[in-house]
């Protein structure tokens, strides 16, 4: 039996009928066509499907579609505005916190929580606050020093 | 043509550059496997064994296929003439099984492909496949090398009851002498445990038959398309030159997609049966199960030395888990590790059997570092125990047994040359970095008020940069072309098929010095069978080492074929090319790179004898391998109480010869040491007597986080090897091997007045503890 839902991704309202069992994910990622958000391990452990819901960072991955109801979701595709990165990108970008990239949506939304939570984090604060997101590539360093840099307000 | 004076031009090579293929990947642009669909696109579900060792009595497909949506379901029965899954390496008397696409009649570990389910979702392929009813006769598993080569253990192949899949012999030197001369002899067994690569992205196929060309296009999260094309060919028996590979952004590989798998040929083969592209994405728990793990070394070392601590010669017995099957380079694997044996030291004398072992588990092959882990791990163990023994300082050992500076090149026993090398110069580095001597202070008081605190010292060394060809199983050459647009903008095509590594930005760094552009003027491409001529992938740190230098040698010859042009157009023999233009050094005229391309296009006017367009590409095969070093120190605190590890320190100084992008050597550091004390500290892939293995998820298979990493303090020595024009080592494995036996060797030092002298890895807060505890009764 499907239902009905309505909520807003990335500024944009859908509506659809979808399965009570179809993950959140799957939603943005097949319905509503985006790319950003990846699954990575099904399990909510490592990260790579984080999207902000209500401002929130949340694991879409172990989220239904149907919990996501009459809500506002971002995915990293509605960061930045007017073609311009947010600062958190950016920062990303200039430290080199990236490799493969597979992590990295999730891994800055995740940061942009970070940060919202705790705007002067010590390096410390930020490792702990990054541990729900998992980066088989980069060893972390670099992604700690990107969120130093956007603390700092650097790469704004 | 215009007058000018060209200045000297900035130099990128050597510079940390931000990274080009950024833009898309902070954005969620990106494109990997799962993001592509296709019109009338289907899902794949695999149907695999429960069992480590079952025969097959049955299968009934008939309820999948009543679901509504399901398109097919395919068993062994359907794939039986194709294939096999390839083995690339060859030793004499290897014992190949063949590798089915899919479970004939029995399956040989868990996860093992029996069937695959095909419907117009992937919900319904996933219910449709738990519909699949196979009737199996379990039959007794072993998931132990050791266990499987013992008398009556059961067979993992019925034809081969004794589970030895191969077995083979190195020696050089006289290691029976070295023996007999030695004053001293250590032995330690030392495992190095299986591990799961665990890339980000899992494994990931999309297959696109067009009937009326019969042409395929596999898309595949791999780092060896045109190798896999090859294979693909073979296996699914159809034409090569009507397969295309296309390897769109690659999340992570680390070696586990060096690989053919048998997914990749089954939906190549259901695309064509089905007349739909279809798509299988892996789950991270068939990930864990069935893409190819790491390491798997039982080793038995034996090191000769005399009193003074001048090493004679080292014997080594290693049993290498095979898993049931082998992967393209499996066998190949621990022979890396015998070819690494001397490490750095300038002992004469070798001897290593190895075995390889059949097991009901997944097959291991390569995982960053490919055997060299292994064999380091092994190396620098025994030489801190070695130095235990003689009560001798483990920096100074090191440096009294290492090949000196002006020793190179330098003829291993094992048969390499090894390129160039300073080796006590990283390690006089991190000695200092670390304030060795006030460490070592700060430790015995520390011991005297009950604390444990340990330094650990590795010095490494590995081969990379593979070829030449002989060197391996496949072609050890790479290719690049350069093609200069007719605006002047500029076109790379690398048959190194970078995921991660960063070579769109750094091969347009050694673009930009040769050819005077700017760096936005070129582009790098790479990863489609297509596009890309040939090329053989992105493995073993080979990326810049053979395909950056391959890169050079087609932008020499495309400078020369521009500097013809240039003297035509200016009417000069003396002319130079630099900063992007042509300049007559009598005249002072010049020509800029857009204007000669613009006539190379055109083609009205040609200097004599000279073809249309500016285009070359170079095949490019290295004389040797390259041979990066490096020396880490670990500084550790263990909690007596808890059995926690405390990284206080982490000193890394590398060697990776030039360094190209500074930025990039720091991120294949941080990395490497990532997976490295992942090795340490807490990954195993963790099989129970019957061949189940317990940690195949995320949740179980402990994987480094950001909290648990220490800060890398990154520095490097700069020896550029002779063997490519770019003086290149590599750096994509080094973190990974310096670090094990360092934090190990670490470990040991702390807690070596307990009377330790060897743990084997993982270095769980649990081992560690009962080992304090053990000490303390």
């Amino acid at each position: 039996m499907k239902r009905k839902i309505s909520l807003t991704i990335n500024g944009k309202p859908y509506t659809g009928e979808v399965e009570p069992r179809l993950l959140l994910i799957h939603y943005l990622r097949e319905v509503a066509g985006l790319t950003g958000p990846h699954i990575g391990c099904e399990t909510s452990i490592c990260g790579a499907c984080t999207v902000m819901l209500d401002g929130k960072a949340v694991k879409s991955c172990t989220m239904f579609a149907v919990q996501a109801d009459g809500r506002q979701v971002l995915t990293i595709e509605g960061l930045g505005t007017d073609g311009k990165l947010d600062p958190m990108q950016e920062a990303f970008w200039n430290e080199h916190a990236l490799q493969c990239g597979f992590c990295t949506p999730g891994m800055i939304l995740t940061a942009k929580q970070l940060l919202a939570d705790n705007p002067h984090p010590t390096d410390q604060e930020i490792r702990h606050g990054l541990e729900g997101n998992l980066c088989r590539c980069t060893g972390y360093q670099h992604i700690v020093n990107a969120v130093k840099a956007a603390a700092a307000g650097k790469g704004a | 043509m215009a007058t000018t004076t060209i200045s000297k031009p900035e130099t990128l090579v050597g510079k940390s550059i931000r990274r080009r293929e950024d833009p898309r990947l902070i954005t969620g642009t990106a494109t990997y496997v799962d993001d592509i669909k296709m019109p009338g696109m289907h899902h794949a579900c695999i149907v695999r064994s429960p069992h480590a060792a079952a025969r097959i009595r049955s299968i009934n497909s008939k309820p999948a296929l009543e679901r509504p949506g399901v398109a097919a379901v395919f068993t062994g029965a359907d794939i039986k003439d194709l294939g096999p899954v390839p083995c690339g390496a060859s030793l004499p008397g290897l014992r190949v099984p063949h590798h089915h696409l899919l479970a004939q009649d029995r399956v040989y570990y868990v996860g093992h492909p029996v069937a695959v389910v095909v419907a117009s979702d992937r919900y319904i392929a996933a219910d449709a496949a738990d519909l699949v009813e196979v009737d199996y006769e379990p039959a007794q598993a072993v998931a132990d090398p050791e266990k499987a080569l013992a008398a009556g253990a059961p067979a993992v192949h019925p034809q081969w009851p004794d589970n030895v899949a191969f077995t083979h012999h190195q020696e050089g030197g006289d290691t029976a002498q070295a023996f007999r001369d030695a004053e001293v002899v250590v032995k330690q067994r030392i495992t190095s445990q299986r591990l799961i690569p665990s890339a980000m992205e899992t494994r990931g196929v999309v297959a696109d038959w067009r009937s009326g060309e019969k042409s395929l296009t596999i898309y595949s999260s791999t780092q060896i398309p045109h190798l896999l094309r090859s294979l693909l060919a073979g296996i699914l028996g159809m034409p090569e030159h009507y397969l295309r590979v296309v390897t769109p952004e690659v999340g992570g590989g680390f070696g586990s997609k060096l690989q053919v798998y048998a997914e990749e040929a089954l939906m190549g083969f259901v695309a064509r049966r089905i007349g739909k592209p279809v798509k299988w994405i892996e789950s991270r728990r068939e990930n864990c199960l069935t893409t190819i793990h790491g390491r798997g070394h039982v080793d038995y070392f034996e090191l000769a030395a005399r009193r003074d601590g001048t090493m004679l010669g080292l014997k080594l017995k290693l049993i290498q888990d095979i898993g049931a099957y082998h992967q393209l380079l499996t066998p190949a694997i621990p022979t890396l590790s015998v070819l690494m044996m001397p490490g750095l030291y300038n002992f004469r004398n070798i001897w290593a059997d190895v075995i390889g072992v059949f097991t009901n588990c997944v097959p291991t092959d390569a995982y960053r570092g490919a055997g060299r882990p292994e064999a380091t791990h092994g190396i620098e163990r025994m030489v801190d125990i070695l130095a235990a023994e003689l009560k001798m300082d483990p920096a100074e050992i090191r440096m009294k047994n290492f090949v000196g500076a002006g020793d190179f090149p330098y003829s291993t026993p094992t048969g390499l040359t090894y390129d160039s090398g300073d080796y006590a110069a990283p390690l006089k580095k991190a000695l200092a970095e670390v304030d060795y001597a006030g460490l070592r202070q700060e430790q015995a008081q520390a011991r005297s008020q009950g604390k444990w605190i340990g330094i650990g010292i590795s010095a490494y060394g590995e081969l990379c940069g593979a070829g030449p060809s002989p060197a391996l199983p496949v072609g050890g050459w790479e290719n690049a072309t350069v093609r200069i647009e007719p605006s002047g903008k500029v076109t790379v095509l690398t048959g190194a098929s970078p995921h991660g590594q960063g070579e769109e930005t750094t091969f347009a760094q050694i673009v930009a010095d040769e050819l005077g552009v700017g760096i936005d003027d070129v582009v790098v491409l790479h990863g489609d069978t297509a596009i890309v001529a040939y090329g053989i992938g992105t493995f073993g740190s080979r990326g810049t080492a053979v395909g950056g230098a391959a890169l050079y040698y087609a932008l020499q010859e495309l400078k020369t074929k521009v500097k013809k042009f240039g003297a035509f157009m200016l009417k000069s023999e003396r002319v130079a090319f630099a900063g992007g233009a042509c300049l007559d050094e009598r005249t002072g005229q010049s020509v800029s790179l857009a204007e000669i391309a613009a006539a190379a296009y055109r083609g009205i006017q040609l200097p004599p004898n000279t073809q249309p367009g500016l285009v070359a590409t170079h095949f490019w095969e290295p004389p040797n391998f390259t041979f990066p070093f490096g020396a880490h120190i670990a500084v550790t605190e263990v909690d007596s109480d808890t059995g926690q590890i405390h990284i206080r320190r982490y000193v890394a100084v590398d060697d990776c010869g030039k360094i190209i992008n500074p930025l990039l050597v720091d991120g294949q550091v941080h990395g490497g040491v990532a997976q490295g004390l992942g090795q340490a500290l807490w990954e195993e892939a963790v099989y129970d007597d019957n061949g189940q293995l317990l940690s195949g998820e995320f949740t179980d298979y402990a994987l480094p986080k950001a909290h648990l990493m220490p800060w890398i303090e990154s520095s490097h020595t700069e020896t550029p090897s002779p063997v490519n024009p770019l003086g290149v080592k590599g750096v994509g494995e080094a973190g990974t091997i310096g670090c094990s036996p360092a934090v190990v060797n670490s470990v040991v030092d702390a807690l070596s007045p307990l009377g330790v002298r060897h743990i084997d890895m993982p270095l769980t807060p649990e081992k560690i503890w009962k080992l304090i505890q053990g000490g303390r009764a």
